[in-house]
């Protein structure tokens, strides 16, 4: 270990130091402060399908898929719990396979085709997956429901699928529809309100009537 | 109409629509995203800019000075507003902590300034470069290391539960002392968020000296009233509308910040502005329900009956903050004759703790029922046989005053068995499934029933089709259904004839949704307004108002019959009325009771706890719509999982702030985490509680679950946690020998 002598500096000129912090810590912030070039918006366009539809869109390359559905398409169906990938409200079908919609931008989504919610069925033509989740109560304050709807839909078809879980007990083989795979899957889509037992009912009855 | 003697028989009586499982009315909506919450109000107002709060980055202190030159100089920025452009603004009602203005940073995350810009992006980016000049002081963040000094405070919790700084029948420390069993333990509970899916988020804007908010909230009224207050405007210049929310659970019962800055920021702008708390600054900004450490000391005699209990509870809070209740129910649950109740609030700076759903009883019956449990085994007693010989009809700190109707021993005797409890081994850690210790717990549910008075304007038009407007507001509880329920009983047509519209502060006034007295009281309200239509009804159509029948969509006296239409054939009926209460909640405590039953897996090598059976069985008066109710409960009963198992902000007790302040780091409960679950509700009515002879139902779910789970735990491995949560290295020590 080198001698602490050798770092040749005297208990004076420490306490110097630690003054010029303190000094440097209450100057006013204008002193200090290096104004940074603050850059115009990157707009870009991009053009995907959604619902059906095809949309060309000028978008600031910061925006989310999940931002240019709610504001600029006014797809508000799509709901935003957490901007962060942890909650699952923003749940939609991208070239069929789910995806956090906040967790994406927009401009990656070129030529894509994005289903929502309002792509799976209206107040007068439910889905059958929709009316399921009315039928078994899979809801409360409805937040989480579109996303749960969304990732329900593409769950059963991963199942379908063969896609394995960290439940699937057996590679090998098919998976097995079950309500653990169920519930595993599902787990990314919180649900404060806690109507998970009810949404778990609803999908196993679609499931059950797909055969 | 005043409520001052039992109900007798009346309309709802005839059970036709209400009391019968129904689909919510709104689902087709929040199923297909056409439900618009507060963020999404694209048609209300054009022009809408966004908005974007900036947090404190210090708990405590005060700010030298912004420096907003960068920020203001960004793209698309429309205005900016901070707290030291103004003074400390006034607080709105029933908050502790100061929402905006000033210098001053009383915890965390509080709202320093609030960036308006032409899109999210931009105001996002803006806000920063916003630099601030902190001048921080040291704060209080520690609980435990504030207790011992902390000073009793009483309290009402406003949802419920109450009590002095202390209460005492009888001598309870000679009886304690003189039992022949003796129970004395500490519990702690953990700050908890109330986590709700949707941020709290406001659309603001201004028209002259009227202000608009589109906003997110439980308590319409409240809120009203709290904005004009916070900003210093006459209330008749402010209007809220909330017809959707995202989930509250106590979080949205108050005027938070993004409404404050959504106005704030409206007027500097001259725009309307839009604006969502980032889920980040949810947990610090907002309110969170207070961690509690408890100590709870039972007595009784060899033969199992209580002789003496007391319950105390220590919390912290912001200074003006309230303690948490968390003795509440222990002063009405279980009888014996030598009582102590005490709470103690101890100063701290970390963010305002406040109401999260059963304020006072989920933390408090978390430690009770764990401690009953504890004091089964030590008299050798089945847990629900201690609970049933220690129940009471009667106030224990008042005897003549009874409870309008109690029956937690059917609750118990129900759910035992339904639930296999006689297939319990009384020893613990005898059950092996596999790689799995099992274990049942049970535990007592309990939560007050509140009266609260509630306005509603109903319409009939000429094609009979019913209206009703009231400011209640629908927080995921199924307000829209058993109001329309309500509104069709009365006036004796289908559902699909009522259209329900909730949550504009132009409506009557409401109970609004808070301390489970939203259901009750607010179809209580629509009750009094249809009672008036009726008669208008009744007069219109020339008559007898004693015989009238309202049914099938039409009215009959003697031979006559009518469709109920053709009174609205020459124009609208419209009639306002509201509920209020007289003493009947004073000459008879009203309650709500449960018991709850929960079976566990225990890993015999992980310690990790997975809940596989729930039942609840529920006494609640009348259930006005099974299925709605049945949802609320089985909502509770999650969030009673996640506090039992994993929920706890984590304090950082240097910085003085909650550190996993997101969904990722504060975990609640998944699918993965929640089996199916079972709810019995015991068929009665309460005549004492209102026309509708209900109770509430949506908290008592809650109440008890958390210590039924700890109280399986306990059973499954025969270790006995008594600080929540019950995370996996609580136990993997102490886990019994796996082979």
């Amino acid at each position: 270990m080198a001698d602490p002598s050798e770092l040749n500096v005297n208990r004076r000129e420490v306490m110097a130091g630690a003054g010029a912090c303190a000094a440097v810590a209450v100057a006013p912030l204008s002193a200090g402060a290096q104004p940074t070039p603050v850059e115009t918006p990157v707009l870009t366009q991009v053009s995907f399908n959604v619902n059906g539809q095809s949309h060309a869109l000028e978008v600031d390359t910061r925006t989310t898929l999940l931002d240019a559905l709610r504001e600029h398409l006014r797809l508000t169906g799509t709901k935003k719990g957490c901007d962060h990938g942890q909650c699952g409200a923003c749940t939609v079908l991208v070239d069929g396979r789910r995806i956090n919609s906040c967790l994406t931008l927009a401009v990656m989504h070129q030529g894509n085709t994005v289903t929502t919610i309002e792509g799976i069925g209206a107040p007068d033509n439910l889905h059958p997956m929709q009316a399921a989740f009315i039928k078994h109560d899979g809801y409360q304050c409805g937040y989480c429901t579109p996303g749960q709807i969304c990732s329900g839909l593409a769950v059963l078809d991963e199942i379908k699928a063969g896609i394995p879980s960290h439940v699937t007990a057996d590679l090998t083989g098919p998976v097995q529809l079950s309500e653990a795979e169920i519930r595993e899957r599902m787990s990314g889509n919180i649900c404060r309100c806690g109507a998970y037992s009810n949404i778990v009912e609803a999908m196993t009855e679609v499931a059950e009537r797909q055969g | 109409m005043r409520f001052d003697t039992p109900a007798t028989t009346n309309p709802i009586d005839q059970l036709k629509v209400v009391g019968r499982p129904t689909d919510r009315i709104d689902g087709r909506h929040k199923t297909t995203g056409t439900a618009p919450y507060a963020y999404e109000r694209h048609d209300v107002v054009p022009d809408q800019a966004y908005g974007f709060v900036l947090g404190a980055a210090i708990a405590k202190g005060r700010i030298a000075a912004m420096l907003l030159d960068e920020a203001k100089a960004a793209p698309g920025v429309l205005a900016i507003v901070t707290t030291l452009d103004m003074p400390r603004l006034e607080r709105g009602m029933m908050n502790a902590a100061y929402l905006f203005g000033g210098p001053v940073v009383q915890h965390y995350h509080q709202a320093v300034a609030v960036v308006v810009a032409e899109t999210f992006e931009q105001a996002r980016a803006a806000a920063y470069l916003i630099r601030v000049d902190y001048e921080p002081e040291a704060g209080k963040f520690d609980l435990a290391a504030e207790a011992s000094n902390a000073p009793l405070v009483g309290d009402d919790s406003g949802e419920g539960s109450s009590g002095p700084p202390e209460v005492r029948v009888g001598d309870f420390e000679g009886a304690f002392k003189a039992a022949e069993v003796k129970h004395d333990e500490s519990y702690t509970t953990p700050d908890e968020s109330h986590a709700m899916m949707e941020p709290h988020a406001t659309i603001a804007a201004w028209d002259g000296d009227q202000l608009t908010l589109w906003t997110s909230n439980q308590m319409i009224g409240w809120g009203k009233r709290s904005i004009a207050k916070i900003l210093g405007i006459p209330a008749q210049n402010v209007r809220l509308d909330s017809p959707y929310i995202g989930g509250g659970f106590g979080g949205k019962l108050f005027i938070r910040a993004d409404a404050v800055l959504a106005a704030l920021g409206a007027k500097a702008a001259q725009r309307p502005v839009k604006l969502a708390l980032t889920r980040p600054l949810i947990a610090n900004n907002t309110t969170h329900r207070p961690a509690t450490i408890q100590r709870i000391r039972i007595g009784a005699n060899r033969d199992g009956i209580i002789t003496a209990i007391a319950h105390e509870s220590t919390s912290g809070n912001l200074a003006d903050g309230k303690p948490e209740t968390a003795v509440s129910q222990t002063r009405l649950l279980y009888a014996g004759a030598n009582r102590l109740m005490a709470m103690r609030l101890a100063p701290l700076d970390l963010p305002e703790g406040n109401a999260m759903r059963a304020p006072g009883e989920a933390p408090g019956m978390m430690a009770l029922e764990v401690a009953m449990d504890e004091m089964a085994e030590k008299l050798g007693l089945d847990p629900v046989q201690f609970r049933i010989l220690n129940d009471t009809q009667v106030d224990p700190e008042n005897p003549n005053r009874r409870f309008s109707h109690r029956d937690l021993v059917g609750c118990l005797r129900l759910g035992a068995e339904r639930f296999g409890w006689d297939k319990r081994n009384a020893q613990p850690a005898q059950v092996r499934d596999g790689h799995w210790f099992v274990g049942m717990g049970v535990a007592a549910g309990f939560r007050n029933n509140l009266l609260t008075k509630s306005a509603a304007r109903v319409r009939l038009d000429g094609q009979g089709v019913v209206a009703v407007e009231t400011d209640m507001t629908d927080i995921g509880t199924g307000s829209y259904t058993i109001i329309a329920q309500t509104a069709a009983e009365m006036m004796g047509v289908a559902l699909d004839k009522v259209v329900v519209r909730l949550g504009d502060s132009s409506f009557p006034v409401a109970a609004g949704s808070g301390g489970q007295w939203g259901a009750n009281n607010s179809t209580a309200g629509v009750y009094a307004a249809c009672v008036k239509l009726r008669e208008a009804v009744v007069q219109r159509l020339g008559f007898n108002s004693a015989d009238a029948v309202f049914a099938d969509g039409a009215v009959r006296s003697g031979n006559r019959s009518v469709a109920l239409a053709e009174a609205a054939s020459a124009g609208e009926l419209v009639a306002e009325d509201f509920i209020e209460y007289g003493d009947l909640a004073k000459t008879h405590q009203q309650s709500t009771f449960a018991a709850h039953f929960v079976e566990v897996g225990v890993d015999a090598l992980t310690g990790e706890v997975r809940v596989r059976r729930m039942l609840a069985v529920c006494a609640a008066g009348r259930i006005l719509n099974p299925k709605s109710a049945r949802s609320q409960v089985i909502g509770a009963m999650t969030m009673g999982v996640g506090a039992a198992l994993m929920e706890e902000l984590a304090v950082d007790k240097r910085r003085g702030f909650f550190v996993n302040h997101d969904l990722a780091g504060y975990e609640v409960p998944v699918h993965a985490d929640i089996p199916h679950q079972d709810v019995i509700f015991l068929d009665e009515v309460d005549p004492m509680s209102s026309p509708m002879k209900a109770k509430g139902v949506a908290e008592l779910g809650i109440c008890g679950v958390g210590a039924a789970v700890a109280n399986a735990v306990y059973h499954a491995t025969g270790i006995r946690v008594r600080d929540y949560p019950l995370t996996l290295d609580k136990l993997i020590g102490h886990l019994p020998e796996a082979v």
